[in-house]
């Protein structure tokens, strides 16, 4: 049973799709993330494919600061997916606010809504590593079905 | 009766099985095609196993219910293929889990999934027809519609039956979900209609859908092999070009509209079958 559990992590672990929510960002980490989807990075390799879709995502990669007005929507988008599921940051802005922190309408990074698993800082991050973030999340996500289950 | 359990067990084993591997096997090309490395072979799998063991999300009920008679009337389609039974039957259960799955979708509100099972609707609308007198070529030729029959015919029908082969594979580019017809939903590119048709299925009753297009694609691909049934490497030939074809097509042309479709294959299909149909009643 344990073995079953064990293999059922790993191939969950072999199929993330993510879903890619600009949070208000600038866009430049937004290119940077659809990059990685061009053939040079090409992250189907690993499984990854980008729905736009709430409902069919394990991985939410989040960029930009939170607003008052949009953090209903990322609350939203994240109680959308189905679990089990991590939640990567990317960018300065998505980490703390960036600059922008200290504007009136401004509510500070992506954690200050939802809890974050992964950080990806940047400004804006390579595609490299957001890769590199995205798999780490992979392996938070392995961790904690095993704690889980334990 | 060893036999037909057999059978069954073969037809229930082999939809995922090759069809998964079929579906590997395409992303992989479609990946070479646009100079990239693509997926492992196995991907469809680890993508089905996860989607099985995430936690089911259900929008309501009913979409749930038609998941499960999608699978069921694909799954049976698939059956009836392989323990040779009549073509038309076949067809008319595997409309039925299409127009399931249509349902499922109609069922929720979103307005993406509402378009997506619209247009599901006008695909089925495309292909059926074409699956008919695909089978009335059958029936023509070989004066059968059992399966038996026409895997014990001596010729090889393609020779007979070009035109109608033609057709089919319209109907199969509409029913694999590939460009120009992957109108209602598709494997890549998620951004028209988010994920359409299936945008409100999802975790388990997503891998269910999957795992029920893959045994229509089985059966398609089934129906094909009947086109050269005198010979294993005919089949096996037949089967790689076509679906080479398919992904070919898939990657060198963009999504059209609805109305381009019912028009485009509707006058080619029906102009092909009855060019066809005329020559073997002739001949």
């Amino acid at each position: 049973m344990q073995a079953v559990k064990r293999f059922i992590n790993r191939l969950r672990s072999k199929s993330p799709w993510l879903l890619h929510f600009d949070c208000g960002s600038c866009n430049g980490c937004d290119i940077e993330i659809l990059a990685c989807l061009t053939p040079v990075y090409d992250v189907e390799r690993f499984g990854i494919i980008h729905v736009g879709n709430p409902f069919h995502a394990d991985i939410l990669l989040t960029s930009g600061t939170v607003n008052h007005r949009n953090k209903k929507v990322l609350a939203n988008l994240y109680s959308q997916m189905p679990n089990p599921k991590i939640v990567v940051a990317i960018g300065a802005c998505g980490l703390s606010g960036g600059v922008f922190r200290e504007a009136y309408n401004v509510v500070g990074g992506i954690d200050k809504v939802i809890p974050v698993d992964v950080y990806v800082p940047g400004c804006p991050p390579k595609p490299e590593a957001i890769i590199d973030g995205a798999v780490l999340g992979l392996g938070k996500l392995l961790q904690l079905q095993e704690r889980k289950e334990a | 009766m060893t036999r037909t359990a057999i059978l069954i067990a073969c037809g229930l084993v082999a939809g995922p099985i090759i069809g998964g591997l079929v579906s590997g096997m395409d992303r992989i090309l479609t990946a070479r095609m646009q100079s990239r490395i693509g997926p492992p072979v196995l991907q469809p799998f680890y993508d089905v196993v996860k989607l099985l063991f995430k936690e089911p999300l259900v929008v309501n009920v009913w979409q749930a219910f038609c998941a499960y008679c999608y699978i069921a009337a694909a799954s049976i389609s698939l059956v009836l293929f392989f323990l040779q039974s009549d073509l038309l039957l076949i067809f008319f259960v595997q409309a039925v889990g299409a127009v399931f799955l249509v349902v499922g979708a109609l069922s929720s509100t979103s307005p993406f999934s509402q378009i997506g099972a619209h247009r599901e609707l006008l695909q089925i609308l495309s292909y059926e027809p074409l699956l008919v007198l695909v089978v009335v070529g059958f029936y023509l030729e070989t004066g059968s519609f059992k399966i038996a029959d026409i895997y014990a015919w001596q010729h090889p029908l393609l020779l007979k039956l070009p035109f109608l082969f033609i057709v089919l594979g319209y109907a199969l580019t509409i029913k694999l979900r590939k460009s120009p017809f992957d109108l209602s939903t598709c494997h890549h590119a998620h951004q028209e209609l988010v994920k359409g048709l299936l945008t409100d299925y999802s975790g388990p009753f997503l891998a269910l859908t999957e795992i029920g297009h893959w045994f229509e694609v089985v059966l398609l691909l089934g129906v094909c092999t009947l086109f050269w049934s005198t010979s294993w490497i005919g089949m096996a030939v037949l089967l790689a070009a076509t679906y080479f074809l398919e992904v070919l097509v898939d990657n060198i042309t963009s999504r059209m509209t609805w109305r381009w479709m019912l028009s485009y294959v509707w006058g080619v299909g029906l102009t092909l079958s009855l060019v066809n149909l005329i020559w073997l009643h002739q001949g």
